[in-house]
């Protein structure tokens, strides 16, 4: 045997593959029009699946005739809520939700009836036919109408119409106020946000008769929670099911949950006997919605006279909608993540979710605690301004030194605001700039944090958090296998990033495989920002396993012990001698014993990152928070009450950048949804009647008026993260409203209470702040 | 549901097609020619996914009859990589992230095409312009703009 260096020169330097800006590896496929999207997937003769909606906004159901609509030509399947085993709901002790209503409707949209036909026209026929009985119900279009006194419940097991009331103590609240300098209380209100993903909902599922079997590609975050529920409103044994994730258009957390016309495809497809597609429409997105609750929020803050806090006291109450859904996390995370940013001595939380007739609201990206973090930092900010002392000197004087356990039992390894902090000020120019630039323009900052993943997840079922499996063959290609869902953030390439540096290899060798049931190993999938760092860490130990295989045969292959062998990816040698192995040889050698290798890397967070024992206590928790800073720049037209962004700087302390390219785009993106819900979007209805279910009157930012956003990576080195990763795509988010609203004080005196800061919102502010002024000087004179 | 013969080019080549008098470029173009890279993210003219190029000329082929087409010339996202090489733009978007979960981006690479063609070295407002209707609810536009900035450069350059 020919022990002598091949191909590959040995004395090469390995590949370096994390730390580098990488372009996605499937980024070619995107930008070509490859990339097959859900509705992209070629379906023969698949059937047209369509959802027949409540007109009715609260109702209980008399009867839906279905026979003249069975009876038409061209119509394979109806179907209603008759047609399924079970609710569902993504949270297991919260599943109240059918795919189609039974017996009561709670929101006008609320699918109530499906069909699938040959084609659009039939089965738009099919819709038209289907005669409903509703007998209407009074019905709640806000939380306060909700709650009275007397008014009917949406669920017969929520007294008060109350989804969940949270009630939690952290120190000594009373003695916290008794001894502050200053306390002041505000009350803020928020208007609901959708999450706006471009790519419509879609749904391919096919019912294979002769075996029993369904297969479901749809537009999912979480494939498994997908898997569990389809079986579960099917009345179907799991391994009768596969799933399986096509490329996403982004999902903002709009697609973690299962959504009702996933499992109405699949029960048409079932029906049917065949294979249909359901194409939803955007008025569709937005009524299946999911995203932020309106939120009404009361904050009092207790400080010293040095800017340190002393006590917190907030109540929240949010319009939660018309099921569970993600909810009761909702209003938990609000409470959780609201102060654990500083060091704080005494913490009061109230939070009230409650059912109301509105499409459901559910998990969206900075799940819970964005409108929390906007209330926290607007009185900071208006609280240091009374006290003469500086926004960024008042968050420095409560900063935290990890490690750190937070009031409410959240553990803090890693902290960067103090870095963020320094990076913004400077980088703004806002010791020379702040209050001194003309009127209408002005400085705000921010801080915020976020989880990199729940620590402990929805459902919880003891297995690790993430698994990824390695299979290496004949050909010296590595397949990584995971069943995490790439939605365009870069999941993929970041794993694959992780394994190539473990392994000393080029990126090329590796290829992903994701997201199908039916080969990868299960993943919770992709929410809370979970996937770089617990995925990620999966990935980390796949690639070890891997590794020492890899070592273990060429020390057997080269004669000598493993201590003696110097891996150097495309190759190895023995330590001080000119002997080695190509990587094709390494491979020939680990494979002659054993076949086809598959290796696998597990990864858990450990038990004290899990948080306390109190009730709700798992939500908040995780293994590494991340942390931002920003400061915004603004001009404010008062004519107009138009508020431009003229820029923004944001630090973001992402632990450590495996992909420098994809950690800026999530930070600049994630920002910037900030700024859409801060300025201009927000949904409307009328009696329950959604009136900006569409791209024209739902106001994302466009290209015209967003700023340059300018990103810089703060590298904390997270002790449990991957090569020191955390988070980067939530955290960010969070601090833009308020250093928006900070910077509008800045600019023009006036702290809006309310957002977002459309134009009629601010000129109301100016128009009341002026009548304010003109009465006290009338006052003062008489 | 009367249909009539159209008869246009699709990305160079010559077609005839029975096509409803109803039936939307888009539709066309995804469901008879199987060209699925043009998207459609929204009920009609409001996201700009479905951008494709008429005669040159940017157009929204979600709210485009496909009759009204006849005649003339269609290029979508499938015609610019040619010869196994990727168009300056697809490259750029690639390399600097302009895409991020990717289904904005035929229609925003279309727009900036439509653009280049006629001003190969757009000033930011000019680029800022021509993508104004084309949302992205991922990257916040930033490596947008960089990326039809960077594809401008390599033209220049090269």
């Amino acid at each position: 045997m020919d022990t002598r260096v091949k191909s590959t020169p040995l004395t090469a330097l390995p590949e370096r593959s994390v730390g580098q800006a990488t372009p996605l590896i499937d980024g070619i496929e995107k930008v070509t029009g490859r990339a097959h999207y859900t509705a992209d997937l070629p379906a023969g003769d698949a059937l047209v699946g369509m959802i027949l909606r409540s007109p009715v906004a609260h109702g209980v159901i008399r009867g839906i005739d279905t026979s003249r609509a069975r009876a038409l030509p061209g119509v394979r399947a109806v179907i209603t809520g008759d047609d399924f085993a079970a609710p569902y709901g993504v949270i297991p002790i919260a599943q109240n939700e059918w795919p189609l209503a039974r017996e009561r409707v709670r929101y006008r949209g609320e699918p109530v009836a499906a069909v699938a036909a040959v084609d659009h026209a039939a089965a738009e026929a099919a819709l038209a036919a289907i005669v409903l009985d509703i007998e209407p119900l009074p019905a709640y279009f806000s939380a306060a109408d909700a709650r009275a006194e007397g008014a009917v419940l949406l669920h017969d097991n929520k007294p008060g119409n109350v989804e969940r009331d949270v009630d939690q103590t952290f120190g000594d609240v009373d003695g916290g106020f008794a001894a502050a300098d200053v306390v002041r209380e505000q009350t803020f209100h928020y208007a609901e946000v959708a999450h706006g993903q471009i790519e419509l909902n879609c749904a391919l599922a096919t019912w294979e008769p002769e075996r029993a079997r369904l297969t479901s590609r749809s537009t999912t975050q979480v494939p498994y929670y997908l898997h569990l529920t389809l079986a579960q409103c099917l009345g179907l044994d799991g391994a009768q099911v596969r799933v399986v994730k096509p490329f996403v258009g982004g999902g903002f957390g709009h697609r973690v949950e299962p959504l009702n016309f996933e499992m109405i495809t699949g029960a048409l497809a079932r029906a049917a006997g065949g294979t249909v597609r359901t194409e939803q429409s955007r008025e569709d997105s937005f009524l299946t919605h999911r995203g932020r609750p309106e939120t009404d929020i009361r904050l009092k803050l207790g400080l010293k006279r040095s800017g340190e806090i002393t006590a917190v006291d907030c109540e929240i109450v949010q319009r939660g909608g018309a099921y569970g859904g993600y909810g009761l996390v909702t209003i938990l995370y609000a409470g959780a993540l609201l102060h654990a940013l500083y060091r704080v001595r005494a913490v009061r939380y109230r939070g009230f979710r409650i059912y109301t007739n509105t499409p459901p609201c559910g998990a969206m990206r900075g799940h819970g605690a964005v409108d929390a973090r906007h209330a926290f930092e607007a009185l900071l900010d208006a609280m240091a301004a009374e006290l003469g002392v500086d926004p960024f000197a008042l968050r420095r004087a409560n900063l935290i030194a990890p490690p750190y356990r937070t009031l409410n039992d959240l553990q803090v390894n890693s902290y960067g605001i103090p870095q963020c902090l320094d990076h913004v000020e400077r980088a703004s120019g806002w010791r020379e700039r702040h209050g001194r630039m003309p009127r209408g323009r002005g400085l705000g900052m921010a801080c915020s944090h976020y989880v990199s993943g729940s620590a402990k997840p929805v459902h919880w079922s003891g297995e690790p958090h993430a698994v990824v499996n390695l299979k290496l063959d004949f050909d010296g290609g590595i397949t990584l296998l995971t069943g995490a869902s790439d939605i365009g953030q870069g999941s993929s390439t970041l794993l694959a990033q992780v394994a190539a540096e473990v392994l000393l290899l080029p990126l090329a060798r590796i290829r992903v495989v994701a997201a199908d049931s039916a080969l990868t190993p299960k993943d919770n999938g992709s929410y809370s920002s979970r996937v770089s760092f617990m995925v990620g860490n999966a990935a980390l130990r796949a690639a070890q396993a891997l590794l020492e295989v890899l070592v273990a045969a060429a020390a057997k292959r080269l004669n000598v012990t493993v201590d003696d062998i110097e891996w150097l990816g495309e190759g190895c040698r023995v330590k001080g001698a000119d002997r080695g192995l190509d990587f094709a040889s390494v491979v020939s050698a680990a494979l002659a014993d054993s076949g086809t290798l598959t290796v696998k890397g597990t990864w858990s967070t450990p038990p004290e990152t899990q948080g306390g024992k109190f009730r709700g206590a798992a939500v908040g928790s995780t293994a590494g928070f991340s942390y931002a800073a920003q400061v915004v720049e603004v001009a404010v037209d008062e004519d107009t009450g138009q508020v431009s962004i003229e820029r923004v700087w944001v630090a973001h302390d992402c632990g450590f950048a495996i992909n420098p390219l994809a950690v800026t785009g999530q930070v600049q993106g994630g920002v910037w949804m900030g700024m859409g819900q801060a300025l201009q979007e927000e949904t409307q209805y009328h009696e329950g009647l959604a009136l900006r279910p569409n791209f024209l009157d739902y106001r994302i930012p466009t290209i015209a008026e967003s700023p340059p956003i300018d990103v810089h990576l703060v590298e904390t080195r997270d002790p449990l993260g991957p090569f020191g990763a955390k988070e980067a795509s939530e955290g960010a988010l969070h601090g833009f409203p308020p250093a928006l609203s900070n910077a509008i004080a800045n600019a023009i005196g006036i702290r809006l209470t309310e957002l977002p800061a459309t134009p009629d919102r601010v000129l109301d502010a100016i128009v009341e702040k002026r009548r304010a002024e003109r009465l006290a000087a009338r006052t003062r004179r008489s | 549901m009367t249909k009539r013969l159209l008869k246009l080019t699709v990305n160079g080549r010559a077609r005839e097609d029975a096509v409803a008098d109803h039936a939307l470029l888009v539709d066309y173009l995804r469901d008879v020619t199987g060209l699925t890279g043009t998207k459609q993210g929204c009920d009609g003219g409001e996201c700009g996914a479905c951008t494709v190029l008429v005669d040159g000329v940017p157009r929204l082929s979600c709210i485009t009859l496909a009759v009204s087409v006849a005649g003339r010339s269609v290029e979508t996202i499938e015609n610019l990589a040619q010869g196994g090489r990727m168009s300056r733009l697809q490259q750029a978007f690639h390399e600097k992230l302009g895409t991020q979960c990717g289904f904005c981006t035929p229609g925003m690479i279309m727009a900036a095409e439509g653009l280049l063609r006629r001003d190969s070295t757009p000033s930011e407002a000019a680029i800022r312009e021509a993508l104004g209707g084309n949302l992205c609810r991922c990257t916040g536009y930033v490596k947008i703009i960089e990326s039809v900035q960077c594809a401008c450069a390599e033209t220049t350059n090269g």
